[in-house]
């Protein structure tokens, strides 16, 4: 099957216009008689639910929380990014483009990422009227700060919750739909398999994770909004329950899932601790606007901190290597966020790591708390140089700023980071990865589609600070009602679908028996037990950097897990309840073939770009080694299956409007 | 760490249920107390038990998700946390520890520790919203300045989690401090002010039809809330409950 991206023809500012001004458009009555399945309700399914309904389709939405406010967009910090230029400091369409597609190492689409660009302003406004409150200046507009990877103040806030107003946001439109009636909403519902009709999508089988009867839903479309993957390496950013199953069981059925290898790892999470732990805390990168970033400058002092013997605040300015700001003196600590992360691994690796395990360097808020309190002092009229006046109004500044931020880490790591440097390290945070899309956001099953952080479409290879809320922002509540009209205008007189067809009858069996497997299995671990374990093989071999040895043994190595969790799972009880345990199982299974096929994409891709490093591409001075001549493309794999057996297609990548060079921050 | 847990366990909703001790050993005072959980439930699966159910899910307070109360606590002992916020530091080798559902009739149990809060979503589906077009046409969003105080009050009443510790502490199980931090974003932003008379009417009407109780100011919500969610919120609906009552 040849891939067809169905980007539209003309100048890349006309497409997406040229685009609209062409599509089907569905008479408001038939909407009516339409229905659509969205699975999902974070940013990019919330949203997409919500302007659906709002155009008159029938919509039923899916999400396993209680709740569709609990969505993992929640959890989001910082910001998201509008190209809107309200601080006049160069900010458009075209930059925010062009820094989307270099940040991503040259590897995204550029027809989307220009289309994204394009609607990112629209975002806001529609956010502000849904009563979003996002953070003001004191003259009563919104304000920005900046983000990691950009030299423009581009990104809007609501303090270190911007997801969760954002989320409320959408969760808000979607109530005003469900009391409607527009919207049918299944909270606590999983969904376990797509099913297919004469080659469409038409629907899924879902399990009541309450009562645990599987149901069978239809629709005219399906769409796919259940986030990253990133938790196949156990420990992440991301919220426990996420998953991949959605994700992979379309692509079981014929989606093709595209460059698995291209995760994100975050350089500033709280360290790891001990075995015990179940995730990892982000700190928002906003922090850096603030924040230096350094570790000790001699092997000795590194070793003292480490014993206890020393504290940071024990070094001087000269006795600290604030290595960012060293190696990259035009973006310093705003480097994006594979480079971030790399030269802080690099570090560690060299013996300088600050905490017990030699897995952690300090981000420190001295130098601005020092700042803020001068200012301070100079407006208020009061004493620039009392020490201790100024450090309470540095305090405040940033206490303002970052407070929930603070009062995080401090509960985490019982320290105050006011006083003492917070310590930080890469975790795993962001999946570029996901099902492959072409223009209209619809995988390589007709009438599927994916969007927000499931699909692989807008980041290439990294995805900078504030995009994947913009991303999933405008799949929902711009993009997809268009190209879903599309889709649909030749169904309007279908009818409903009944789920009586044997294609349910059988994706109904198949889901019923892997259950009955599992419970009936008898095996000796738990499901956490093997998910620890992928999770160790996927960090050590497949993490934030790799080589081929590593990839060979782990390909191995969990095709060998995998079997052993089929063999030795054990799930204690039964099917028709409420059974966490057996919800756990169904999604590990799925991590496990994706695991897989994740190693094998990274070991085909012989080169190094955002966040895929390869070891054995890379500069005399370790930075990413890019081969356009060889890997411009993006990797599309299809089921066959096996993870082992899935077969590569490629999708070149076009760049008419960007050069491709080599991404420098210096 | 070395302690005795006293756990509320129930099959279902129908279930009576009832506290069943599970004495731990080796807990460490860095881990949450959810992690703590997840110790205790391998140590189950491994015998053969049925592991305890509880809700979570971003272990980092934000989503609201997880619940439980602890030693008679909502969230336990620590003040600003959530349950997956809360460390083993808080607690004593040797300590028994008591762990139940939110309880409140609002609130039924579905299984050992887990409680339906859909209730909460209902009460939005009656007005939590403004009624905009999704569609994007709207305006600049700079075209309507908000002051800077109004929007951070606005921005304090939107933090709420909706975990539903103000209902589970509040002697009345009243869910006025949830209903009342939605009604106080949407009231103080002009955006909102439209239709500020219908959503507090709304709002209110569908809180009492879902049997939440009445409140009677004793505050205990505000203690418990870890989102630091003020009982001037109360306040502020009830006013404009008052006035919307007046036009209506
Ligand atoms: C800690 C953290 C901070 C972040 N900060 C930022 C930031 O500041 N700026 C930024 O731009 N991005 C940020 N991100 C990234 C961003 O939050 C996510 O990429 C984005 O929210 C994903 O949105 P989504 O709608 O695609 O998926 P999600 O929000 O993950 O939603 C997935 C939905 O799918 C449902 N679901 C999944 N599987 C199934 C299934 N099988 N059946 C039924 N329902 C299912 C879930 O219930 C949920 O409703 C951050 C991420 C993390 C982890
Ligand atoms: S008001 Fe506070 S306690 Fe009540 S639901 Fe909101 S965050 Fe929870
Ligand atoms: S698990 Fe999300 S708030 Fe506790």
């Amino acid at each position: 099957m040849a891939l067809d991206s169905k980007i539209p023809h003309g100048p890349i500012s006309d497409k997406w216009t040229d685009y609209k001004d062409h599509i089907n458009l569905v008479n408001p009555a038939n909407k009516r008689n339409l229905d659509v399945i969205v699975v999902g309700t974070g940013l990019a399914g919330g949203s997409a639910a919500a302007t659906l309904a709002e155009l008159g389709y029938n919509v039923k939405a899916f999400c396993f929380q209680d709740s569709p406010r609990r969505a993992h967009s929640i959890a989001a910090q910082g910001g998201i990014n509008a190209a809107k230029n309200y601080q006049g400091d160069g900010d458009s369409v075209f930059r925010l483009f062009y820094d989307t597609v270099k940040g991503g190492d040259y590897r995204a689409r550029e027809a989307n990422v220009h289309r994204l660009a394009e609607v990112s302003a629209n975002i806001i406004d529609q956010c502000v009227a849904q009563g979003v409150p996002l953070a003001r200046e004191y003259g009563g507009l919104l304000d920005n700060r900046s983000f990691g990877g950009t030299l423009v103040s581009r990104t809007f806030y609501a303090k270190g919750q911007t997801g969760q107003q954002l989320l409320l946001g959408a969760y808000s439109a979607m109530n005003r739909q469900i009391g409607r009636g527009k919207i049918k909403m299944y909270n606590r519902h999983e969904m376990l398999d797509l099913v297919i009709v004469d080659g469409k999508a038409r629907g899924i089988i879902a399990r009541n994770l309450i009562t645990g009867e599987i149901e069978r839903h239809s629709a005219h479309a399906v769409v796919i909004g259940s986030g990253g993957y990133g938790n196949v390496f156990f420990l992440s950013t991301n919220a426990m329950g996420s998953n991949a199953t959605a994700a992979w069981k379309i692509h079981k059925k014929g989606a093709f899932f595209a460059n698995p290898c291209y995760t994100q790892i975050h350089p500033t999470c709280i360290p790891v601790s001990g075995d015990h732990q179940s995730k990892l805390t982000l700190m928002s990168e906003s922090l850096r606007n603030d924040g230096r970033i350094w570790v000790p400058a001699k092997l000795e002092d590194a070793k003292a901190i480490r014993e206890g013997k020393k504290k940071p605040t024990d070094l001087s300015e000269e006795e600290r290597d604030y290595y960012l700001e060293r190696r990259y003196p035009s973006f310093g600590n705003l480097v994006p966020r594979d480079v971030a992360s790399r030269a802080a691994k690099e570090r560690c690796d060299a013996g300088f790591g600050v905490n017990k395990t030699g897995e952690a360097v300090y981000l420190d808020f001295a130098a601005a708390i020092q700042r803020y309190g001068k200012e301070q002092a100079y407006v208020k009229g009061l004493d620039a140089n009392d020490k201790n006046l100024v450090i309470k109004l540095g305090t405040e500044v940033v206490e303002n700023k970052y407070g929930n931020l603070f009062q995080m880490y401090l509960k985490i790591v019982d320290e105050n980071p006011y006083i003492t440097p917070m310590m930080i390290y890469p975790a795993v945070h962001y999946t570029m990865g996901g099902t492959w899309v072409d223009y209209n956001l619809m995988t390589t099953i007709p009438g599927c589609f994916s969007i927000g952080e499931s699909n692989f479409s807008d980041h290439g290879a990294n995805r900078l600070g504030a995009s994947a809320l913009m991303q999933g922002l405008a799949d929902g509540y711009f993009v997809l009602p268009y190209t879903i009209g599309d889709y649909l205008s030749p169904d309007i007189k279908m009818g409903p679908i009944s789920t009586d067809l044997p294609e349910f009858v059988e994706a109904e069996k198949a889901v019923k028996d892997q259950i009955e497997k599992f419970l009936n299995n008898n095996g000796t671990h738990s499901v956490d037990h093997f998910h620890k374990k992928l999770g160790k093989i996927m960090w050590d071999k497949v993490g934030m950097a790799r080589n081929a040895k590593g990839l060979n043994e782990a390909i191995v190595e969990i095709a060998a897990l995998r079997e052993e969790f089929y063999r030795d799972v054990k799930v204690p009880g039964k099917a028709n309840e409420f059974n966490q345990e057996l919800e756990k199982a169904t999604r590990v299974a799925d991590f496990l073939e994706l695991g897989e096929l994740f190693a094998k994409d990274a070991l085909h891709r012989n080169e190094s770009c955002g966040g895929h490093f390869r070891e054995e591409y890379q500069s005399a001075d370790g930075e990413a080694q890019r081969d356009d001549e060889n890997f411009a493309y993006v990797a599309a794999w299809e089921y066959k299956g096996k993870p082992s057996d899935a077969v590569l297609h490629k999708e070149e990548l076009v760049f008419d409007n960007i050069k491709l060079v080599t991404r420098s921050y210096k | 760490m070395k302690l005795t847990l006293k756990i509320w366990r129930q099959k279902n909703a129908e279930d009576k249920g009832g506290i069943v001790d599970y004495p731990i050993d080796g807990i460490e005072p860095d881990m949450s107390f959810l992690e703590m959980l997840d110790v205790l439930n391998e140590q189950l699966i491994n015998k053969g038990e049925e592991p305890v159910a509880f809700d979570h899910d971003c272990r980092e307070g934000i989503c609201g998700m997880c619940s439980l109360f602890i030693n008679g606590e909502a969230h336990g002992p620590d003040r600003g946390v959530t349950t997956c916020q809360l460390h083993m530091r808080m607690f004593k080798d040797g300590d028994t520890i008591f762990i139940e559902p939110f309880r409140a009739k609002a609130f039924p149990v579905i299984k050992d520790l887990v409680v339906d809060r859909t209730s909460f979503d209902r009460i939005q589906h009656a007005g939590g919203f403004i009624s905009v077009n999704t569609s994007g046409n709207t305006i600049d969003a700079n075209t309507i300045p908000i002051n800077k105080h109004d929007a951070d009050m606005a921005f304090d009443a939107a933090t709420c989690i909706g975990c539903g510790a103000c209902v589970a502490t509040c002697k009345n199980s009243s869910a006025m401090l949830f209903v009342s931090a939605k009604v106080s974003q949407y009231a103080l932003l002009p955006q909102g002010r439209i239709e500020a008379t219908d959503r507090v009417l709304n709002m209110v009407h569908q809180m009492d039809a879902e049997g939440f109780g009445n409140c009677t100011n004793t505050g205990a919500c505000e203690v418990e809330c870890p989102k630091g969610i003020s009982l001037e919120n109360i306040a502020r609906m009830n006013r404009e409950y008052l006035s919307a009552s007046l036009k209506g």
